[in-house]
């Protein structure tokens, strides 16, 4: 049986823990999450995003409802837990509900803190803390005109942001004299009214409220100094108080939070706590990276089975960036004076610009940026590092001050293994290999492949930047190599493997400096086609370099099961066959039988170890569904019983097939005849497409049905069946030579243009000669890898499924 | 309700009978294995169901101690089950003993 954790909070830190267990240990534990608001986990930082219109409440959904289905997480919303019985292990819920649990998480966040003024309870009092305090203030926005936030700090000017959004007018009471005094040294701060003052908000600085009036809903505020506003809407955005009345109550170690220890353990056996609930060697953190470093320290220490191997947690250097839109704000560490530091500044009041880098023994250890915030994941990278900057120049710590008239991007000066996403801790490296990998083209792919951008989005344009800088060298030079493993590309593989005439892919990988000796899933299987290519007598077939379906000849399914197609020559079929592939279907108890889109029948659901016994019974020839190479050659009935056929479709098809079949292509290779324009055979989407007229053959070439649908182009026409075969022949051969694997025909043609293989097939008549001469070649060596399989007991071993049983 | 966890060394395979670079499944009390000799003669053992869709990593191009799943090309630790970035989970490892040609696993 799995143990059970209980999960109190279905908030940011406590389902990133989950998911850092999900992603070391997915089957140990049955998962079951308590949440009070009614939504799934959503990314309570956006909230401000949502409230200046750039997002949806959808947007922000960090895990949705089908996440926790998918991972077999019970999920109540909606339903706090009320009462925690850390003896017997249950936890007891508001709607009634009881849950034991071997490991319990507190998670449970923190409240906004209300100034307990009078008239505080008065309608149109609110926070800023949750999705409904943003539907609230939208609402407001709808009947009301006037709006007054207390608190200058982050929040406090990010609800005051959102709120001129709204079309409200946005009054601004802060305690102290500069804003955001937490974060910011005062010309900062300064400089930060003055823009939001453009942006029209007002500000009330060093001011003291003293109570809130009006009737049944706020009217006015007024202050310590006997002044006063009038307004609908007060946002109280004072701070933050770790919520810890629960923990509290089940009898756990508070002080400002829950006490935990390095590893996130509370004061009770087998409870835990992590997020702004939870108090860290005196700290009790509120932003986002704090708690999802402790989130990953918790899941190692869950999942460890040796608890004292694992580091736990040492705390976090905390920055913090406003998102507030047309600034830009950055702020981290110790940014304030004392006579132990010094200080890198830059203060340009006309560019808007300051930046203030604190160094204190030679290392950096904190910093505010205002205006271009650029640096930031430099100086961060600085500071957890501890890196001795004293042999630095003033342009290698801010490398935005390099003077230079083409603003580069600070991410072209980064190394690889420095952190792009604080949040999530992602590096550039990462970014960058994802980007080149796996084709990325937008921010947004980039943050679902490698989660970077996906908390506070604060990196979103470093990440622009790096897809920028990585698809842009790509188009400048068009260098594109084969795979992670090298950098060389997919023509100087091949010129490599001829000019030193290597025969085996560990040979290649070895010889051209591959970065790993083992190669991966893309470069393998291209290297073991290329020397086949390169010398289809002396250097053998490497099964191991082979995708499965290739190397067991039959197409995968979905769940581990094979498909069986067999050959029919030119979709012909009779009698005899068909009650082959029925006797086969019920022997095997085959559970689907098909007929493909390339004329023939296809045998779904075979198990692997049936594979061999499935092909002697059928007595057929392979049809190479699964392989690159000749698949089908699709025809029309034609002249033989057609009224319209004026040619043998048939005929020419199943001479095509047999001639071409089992011969390794960069990719598969489909052929179609048809015997009159109307074309049922579909030539015009196939690699090579065959339409007969009267008294003449039509070849059309690069013509894809599939992703990429593309018209074939006509490519000659001609009067006899053997014609039609040369140009083929030379033209696959060309095709052989000089495709990238896994390059269509469709494309090819795309890249090399008709024009050139017209020249090299068509008129060049020497050349031509050459290329069907080797075609030759290789077709000798192309055999029936069923016939081969069944002849041979050795090569059917590896069919075999061993079953071993208990005793 | 107490139980003792008791592990079972099962003989799964002759050594010999494996190849490098191609994996090999062994059903065990229907539960499928999969095994990865390597070259240094080491063999490495998981659950032979891809985290992602259940995909029969025995199948999967064999990269050194990595596999790719057959299916969706998610590259996997066989040494010690993990899933490699950008995608995450990992699948359950066994250990394995050699004794001679004998190839033992523990399950519990």
């Amino acid at each position: 049986m799995r143990e059970k954790l209980v999960l109190i909070g279905n908030g940011m830190a406590g389902v990133r823990t989950l998911e850092e267990i999900l992603k070391k240990d997915p089957e140990r534990f049955s998962m079951t999450v308590f949440g009070e608001e009614p939504h799934p986990n959503y990314n309570r930082i956006m909230l401000s995003s949502v409230l200046q219109g750039d997002s949806t409440v959808d947007d922000i959904v960090l895990n949705s409802y089908e996440w926790y289905e998918e991972h077999d997480i019970t999920l109540h919303t909606g339903d706090p837990i009320i009462k925690v019985d850390t003896k017997k292990q249950v936890v007891y819920s508001q709607s009634g509900l009881a849950c034991n649990y071997d490991k319990l998480i507190f998670a449970t966040g923190s409240n906004p803190f209300m100034l307990p003024l009078p008239g505080a309870d008065k309608e149109g009092v609110i926070a800023f803390r949750n999705i409904k305090d943003c539907e609230t203030m939208i609402e407001t926005s709808k009947n009301y005109k006037k709006a007054v936030v207390i608190g200058g700090g982050l929040l406090g000017l990010e609800a005051a942001r959102g709120l001129l959004n709204l079309n409200m007018h946005v009054d601004v009471i802060h305690i102290s004299d500069f804003l955001m005094e937490r974060q910011l040294d005062e010309p900062a701060g300064k400089m930060l009214q003055e823009e939001l003052e453009a942006q029209g908000m007002t500000f009330h600085l060093k001011k003291n409220t003293e109570k809130i009036l009006g009737e049944k809903r706020v009217e006015e505020v007024r202050f310590t100094d006997g002044t006063s506003i009038d307004t609908d809407l007060v946002v109280m955005a004072v701070g933050i108080k770790p919520n810890i009345e629960l923990g509290k109550k089940s009898g756990l170690k508070t002080e400002r939070a829950i006490v935990v220890n390095d590893y996130m353990e509370t004061s009770a056996e087998n409870v835990y706590a992590v997020g702004e609930c939870a108090e860290h060697r005196g700290i009790a953190y509120g932003l986002v990276a704090p708690l999802y470093e402790q989130g990953k320290v918790l899941a190692a220490h869950i999942c460890s089975t040796e608890k004292t191997s694992e580091p736990g947690y040492q705390g976090s250097i905390v920055y913090t960036q406003l998102k507030v839109s047309g600034v830009d704000v950055f702020s981290a560490g110790m940014f304030q004076d004392n006579e132990k530091t010094k200080a890198i500044r830059v203060h340009d009041e006309f560019e808007g610009l300051y930046k203030k880098v604190v160094v204190q023994d030679n290392k950096v250890v904190g910093a505010v940026l205002f205006g271009d915030t650029g640096d930031s994941p430099r100086l961060l990278n600085m500071m957890r590092s501890g890196e001795d900057i004293s042999q630095m120049s003033k342009v290698a710590i801010l490398p935005s001050e390099s003077g230079s008239e083409s603003k580069v991007s600070p991410v072209v000066a980064m190394a690889d293994g420095e952190t792009i996403c604080g949040c999530n801790g992602v590096s550039k490296g990462e970014i960058c290999s994802a980007i080149s990998d796996q084709g990325l083209t937008t921010v947004d792919q980039v943050k679902l492949c490698t989660n970077a951008g996906r908390s506070c989005g604060g990196c979103k344009p470093l990440v622009a930047d790096l897809l920028a800088l990585t698809t842009g060298e790509e188009v400048d030079n068009a260098k594109e190599a084969m795979c992670g493993c090298t950098e060389y590309t997919h023509e100087e593989v091949v010129a490599e493997i001829r000019e030193l005439g290597l025969s085996h892919p560990r040979e290649v990988m070895n010889v051209l400096g591959w970065e790993s000796d083992e190669g991966c899933s893309k470069c393998r299987p291209a290297i073991n086609y290329y020397l086949q290519m390169v010398d289809p007598i002396k250097n053998a077939d490497d099964p191991s370099s082979r995708f499965v379906n290739e190397r067991v000849h039959a197409n995968i399914n979905h769940n581990g099961t094979f498909s069986v197609v067999p050959r029919m020559y030119g979709g012909v079929t009779n009698a005899e066959q068909l009650r082959k592939i029925a006797d086969v279907a019920d022997k095997y108890s085959i559970p689907l039988l098909k007929v493909t889109g390339g004329q023939r029948i296809d045998m779904f659901g075979v198990e692997k170890e049936d594979l061999p016994k499935v092909w002697d019974d059928l007595g057929m020839r392979s049809g190479s569904a699964y392989a690159k190479a000749l698949r089908t050659v699709k025809t029309c009935v034609g002249e033989q019983f057609c009224r319209f056929g004026t040619q043998d479709s048939i005929g020419l098809g199943i001479e095509l097939e047999k001639k071409f079949e089992y011969i390794n292509t960069p990719h598969k290779v489909k052929m179609a005849v048809s015997a009159c324009p109307r074309n049922c055979a579909e030539s015009g989407i196939k690699d090579f497409g065959i339409v007969g007229v009267e008294g003449a053959w039509e070849l059309y070439v690069g013509g894809n049905g599939g992703v990429d649908l593309r018209g074939g182009d006509l490519f000659c026409k001609v009067k006899t069946k053997e014609e039609i075969i040369d140009t083929i022949s030379a033209f696959l051969q060309y095709y052989r030579e000089h495709a990238r694997y896994l390059e269509r025909t469709s494309h090819f043609v795309e890249r090399v243009g008709l024009d050139h293989m017209k020249e090299v097939v068509l008129e060049d008549t020497e050349g031509r000669r050459e290329l069907i001469e080797r075609l030759e070649v290789a077709l000798a060596t192309g055999k029936d890898p069923w016939k081969e399989i069944i002849e041979n007991k050795d090569k059917q071993k590896e069919y075999e499924k061993k079953q071993v049983t208990l005793v | 309700m107490s139980t003792v966890n008791s592990v079972n060394k099962v003989l799964v395979a002759k050594s010999n009978d494996l190849s490098i670079g191609i994996g090999r499944r062994v059903q065990v009390d229907g539960m499928e294995i999969a095994l990865f000799k390597q070259e240094d003669q080491s063999i490495h053992a998981v659950e032979n169901k891809c985290p992602h869709k259940g995909g029969p990593l025995s199948e999967g191009i064999v990269s050194g101690e990595h596999v790719f799943c057959p299916l969706h090309d998610r590259k996997i630790n066989v040494r010690d089950g993990l899933v490699q970035a950008p995608d995450h989970g990992c699948v359950k490892r066994y250990d394995v003993e050699i004794e001679g040609e004998n190839v033992f696993i523990f399950i519990d």
